[in-house]
């Protein structure tokens, strides 16, 4: 089924595994059932009117001890060998920098190229030292059954070798805060050539994996259907739209729109204060936002660094949605 | 006089009778009758058990993608937040030794109350101060936590939500448990009646000895934890910041020493009470009387070891990966010898069919449904893909409301008539099964498929693929609730109009049903001498 996709080494370890162990289950769990639906049926009290009193067997006690011992140890026995391969990078694996912050990955290769989804060569194996900016993030790709916490003060490493072309969903794991659920992106795993030329294709090179469903990635779904204005991009390059929105839903912060001359109940030095939004107070609240927070959202926005020009621009369009 | 296995006698009042000096309502607070503190908890627990329902519901809503605006992202988290603490808090670890435990240890053991009454009274005390301390928390400060049950650090020390009175109900609450732990301890050392060895002991009474243990050792690392966190978030002492040479790590260990061990108190007393329902409805002794017992104390031991394989995917050493793996793949075995000794329990019995004994069946289905999915979280590698999804909300479903939570209406199903003095609808009582048998497969089985996919747990927002299974899942969770509403609603008209019933309505072995229903105030008129093991067929009827 689409869903279960291997797309990596990894994943077909971790697969057998899984089945391995669900067949052991099921094979109990059907066991059981029968044997319990039997005994009600079978030892009915009309049917059984007079009940046996046996108290125990010890051959039967040591039997169903030893045996799902046995059982459960070779589990654990196959679960640690195809674990421990994915904690064990090859030596010759490319070396891949993920950052997890307040609610983004970013990926940093040797060559000191940034993207904020990973691409990947296929069959070649990459490795992926997991690093925290703020709380502790889960880094998951689904179809690599691969799964790595990025604790702060930490570097977690693991590694893993792709088996088919395509984009994968990167989630976030660990409750990291209000938009941990947006904390999305993409795995694209690409041929080697078209890696390369982007590789070594220097600044301008274009993103490889046209076609494979990356630039219809899970975050810029998230925002499709409203449309990208100049001052829409920057908003975004800023990060702005991480915490903003642009259409009335509350995110980690108020929503942009219809914000312009409404009243806000804000608080600075611990007091409530109601302020009237114009444009001096959005110049502050944009440039110097831990001055007064609006009430009801957490004091979480960095300063925005915009040039005078830009700042004016922002306010522009700020006014512009009512 | 009657016999020493009838020692009840009929002109005594029944302790729901005021026989104080004081009545009503103030009667009730001051008492330190075990059976109306227990009757106390009960109320409280089955207010906390549909409050968090009711979140559950509401969480449950905004997964359908047309609701999802609903409510925004910082309430949901919210809600899952109040929802696992009401649940794991406030019903699951306190829920069967508090209830049942409180009613049935001394009764079960030929007592005429716990060893120390007071300090009963002043663990119930301390339970709804920390429930309240919890409530407040959501109303004050800046707002309800938003960090799930489990309080991570550093984002626990980060949000500006309302997590450091949370953590201190939390606290609180822990002085209840461990209270009641020292007292049940105690109770089963010095009060047991003439005649009552160990092994002659009810297994009911075996599980919460083992629950005590657990107790006691394990929940004053959650306050040594809980406090951390509170110093830290006041004065930033750094013991969990990187910044400041701590480790978030340590925090994770810190709170899974207690918290695995806690899952072990909320799982015992359910099978001790689902062993007390088997042979009474199967009209035979118990098969494997001391294996169960044994298999009770190995998974308190065992089960205090296992608290890393909640940390696999966090960068620990790979050798305590391995490590932890393998005890948990050890601590497994217990639990089934415990199945496949109830199993063994209804061979040649001869059985009646009673809605106690449906429910006790039910358990072990769902349970061995929760346990086996353990077993394969357990194994490392199906464990980095499970981990944090879905996948692991329907387990600890499974294993805590299919487990403790099925097994906590059967042991209400069970003691009712010993409790009240009355009888529900037994028809009543086979219909809500269906809806809560369908209703919570559909919910659960549901969540290990969609973790399976891929889905996170703790999200509000998911991503397409998953709107099948989330529709599915949301439809069941309407069902599962029609069925918890019928069963209680049958139970509150029972307290109402419900039919008298007799001092051993079932048929059962055990000390309880030889007293009056509901039971004197000091349970017995001359404490019982006991002669011969808990599970004796036939059971002899008494005048
Ligand atoms: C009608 C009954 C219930 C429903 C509909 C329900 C539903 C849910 C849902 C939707 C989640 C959140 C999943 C997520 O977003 O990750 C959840 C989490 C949870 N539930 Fe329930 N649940 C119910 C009963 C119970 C019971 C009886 C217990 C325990 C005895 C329980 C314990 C928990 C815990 C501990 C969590 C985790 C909270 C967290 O992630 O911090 N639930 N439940
Ligand atoms: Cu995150
Ligand atoms: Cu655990």
């Amino acid at each position: 089924m689409g869903w279960m996709v291997e797309a990596s080494t990894s994943a077909r370890g971790a697969d057998k595994v899984f089945l391995v162990s669900l067949g052991i289950s099921v094979f109990f769990l059907v066991f059981i059932t029968a044997l319990m639906i039997y005994f009600v049926i079978r030892y009915s009290k009309k049917r059984h009117p007079k009940a046996e009193n046996i108290e125990g067997n010890a051959w039967l006690e040591i039997t169903w001890t030893v045996i799902p011992l046995l059982i459960f140890l070779s589990i654990f026995y196959y679960g640690w060998t195809n674990f421990d391969y994915t904690r064990n990078p090859p030596r010759d694996a490319m070396v891949v920098n993920v950052l997890g912050r307040q609610w983004a990955w970013s990926f940093q290769y040797p060559n000191g190229k940034v993207t904020s989804v990973l691409y990947a060569a296929l069959g070649k194996p990459t490795r992926l030292d997991i690093r925290s900016a703020d709380v502790i993030h889960g880094f998951f790709v689904p179809a690599f059954r691969l799964k790595m916490d990025a604790v702060p003060g930490h570097v977690n490493t693991t590694w893993f070798e792709p088996t088919r072309l395509g984009s994968y969903d990167i989630e976030c794991t660990v409750i990291c805060g209000v938009d941990h659920s947006y904390m999305l992106s993409k795995v694209v795993v690409v041929p080697v050539e078209e890696f390369k030329a982007w590789y070594f294709g220097g600044d301008d090179a274009p993103e490889p994996g046209k076609g494979l469903g990356a630039e219809k990635s899970s975050v810029a779904a998230l925002s499709a259907g409203v449309a990208e204005a100049p001052v829409l991009a920057l908003l975004r390059a800023k990060d702005c739209l991480m915490c903003h929105s642009v259409d009335g839903k509350p995110m980690v912060g108020p929503t942009l729109k219809g914000l312009y001359g409404s009243t806000e109940t804000v608080v600075s030095g611990g007091k409530e204060r109601a302020v009237k939004v114009d444009d001096a107070y959005l110049k502050v609240a944009i440039q110097a936002p831990e001055a007064s927070i609006v009430k009801g959202y957490p004091p979480t926005m960095p300063p925005a660094a915009l040039s005078p020009a830009e700042l004016s621009q922002v306010l522009d369009y700020i006014k512009s949605l009512k | 006089m009657s016999a020493p296995s009838a020692t009840a006698s009929t002109s005594e009042p029944s302790f729901l009778v005021d026989q104080g000096p004081r009545h009503g309502l103030l009667a009730w607070l001051t008492t330190t009758d075990h059976k109306r503190i227990g009757l106390m908890y009960l109320a409280a627990m089955v207010t906390f058990f549909f409050t968090g329902a009711t979140i559950g519901i509401f969480m449950r809503l905004v997964q359908l993608s047309s609701l999802s605006h609903m409510m925004t992202a910082q309430t949901y988290n919210a809600l899952f937040t109040v929802h696992g603490v009401i649940m794991i808090f406030l019903f699951v670890i306190p829920g069967l030794p508090a209830v049942f435990g409180n009613f049935f240890l001394p009764l079960q053991i030929g007592a005429r109350d716990v060893a120390f009454p007071r300090l009963n009274l002043a663990s119930w005390y301390f339970f709804m101060a920390g429930a309240v301390l919890a409530v407040t928390s959501l109303f004050t400060g800046g707002g309800p936590p938003d960090t799930g049950w489990s309080f991570y650090a550093p984002f626990s020390i980060k949000t500006g939500t309302n997590v450091t009175l949370a953590v201190f109900a939390a606290f609180v609450l822990g002085f209840s448990s461990m209270l009641t732990g020292v007292n049940f301890i105690t109770t089963i050392h010095r009060m047991r009646a003439p005649g009552m060895k160990w092994f002659r002991m009810p297994l009911f009474c075996w599980s919460l000895y083992a629950t005590a243990w657990v107790q006691i050792l394990a929940t004053p690392v959650l306050a040594i934890t809980l406090v951390l966190v509170i110093l830290e978030r006041l004065f930033g002492i750094g013991i969990f910041d990187p910044a400041k040479g701590g480790d978030p790590l340590l925090y994770q260990h810190l709170f899974w020493i207690y918290s695995h061990p806690a899952v072990y108190i909320m799982i015992l007393p359910a099978m001790g009470a689902i062993t007390e329902i088997i042979p009474t409805f199967a009209r035979r002794t118990i098969f494997g009387y001391k294996a169960i017992a044994f298999s009770s104390m190995a998974i308190a031991g065992v089960g205090s070891l296992v608290w890393g394989h909640h940390m696999f995917t966090s960068g620990m050493s790979l050798t305590g990966d391995m490590i932890f793996s393998l005890l948990t793949m050890i601590v497994a075995v217990p639990s089934a010898i415990k199945v496949f000794n109830w199993t063994a329990t209804l061979y040649k019995g001869s059985i009646d069919f009673q809605p106690p004994l449906l429910y006790a069946l039910t358990f072990i289905f769902l349970f061995c449904i929760g346990g086996l999915t353990g077993v394969m979280q357990g194994a490392l590698a199906v464990n980095q893909h499970v981990h944090d999804t879905y996948f692991i909300v329907g387990h600890f479903h499974y294993v805590m409301f299919g487990g403790t939570g099925i097994a906590f209406f059967a042991a209400f199903l069970y003691w009712f008539p010993k409790m009240f003095g009355k009888m529900y609808s037994r028809a009543w009582a086979y219909a809500a099964w269906f809806p809560i048998f369908i209703g919570f497969n559909m919910l659960y089985f549901t969540m290990l498929v969609l973790g399976l996919e891929g889905m996170p747990r703790r999200y509000y927002h998911h991503l397409p693929q998953f709107d099948t299974g989330h529709v599915v899942a949301t439809v069941g969770s309407w069902i599962l609730v029609s069925g918890l509403l019928i069963l209680f609603g049958n139970f509150a008209y029972a307290l109402f109009k419900g039919k008298k019933a007799g001092s051993n309505p079932w048929g059962g072995p055990t000390l309880e049903w030889t007293t009056a229903s509901p039971p004197p105030k000091e349970n017995f008129a001359t404490i019982p001498t006991v002669t011969g093991p808990p599970y004796v067929f036939p059971v002899e009827p008494r005048p």
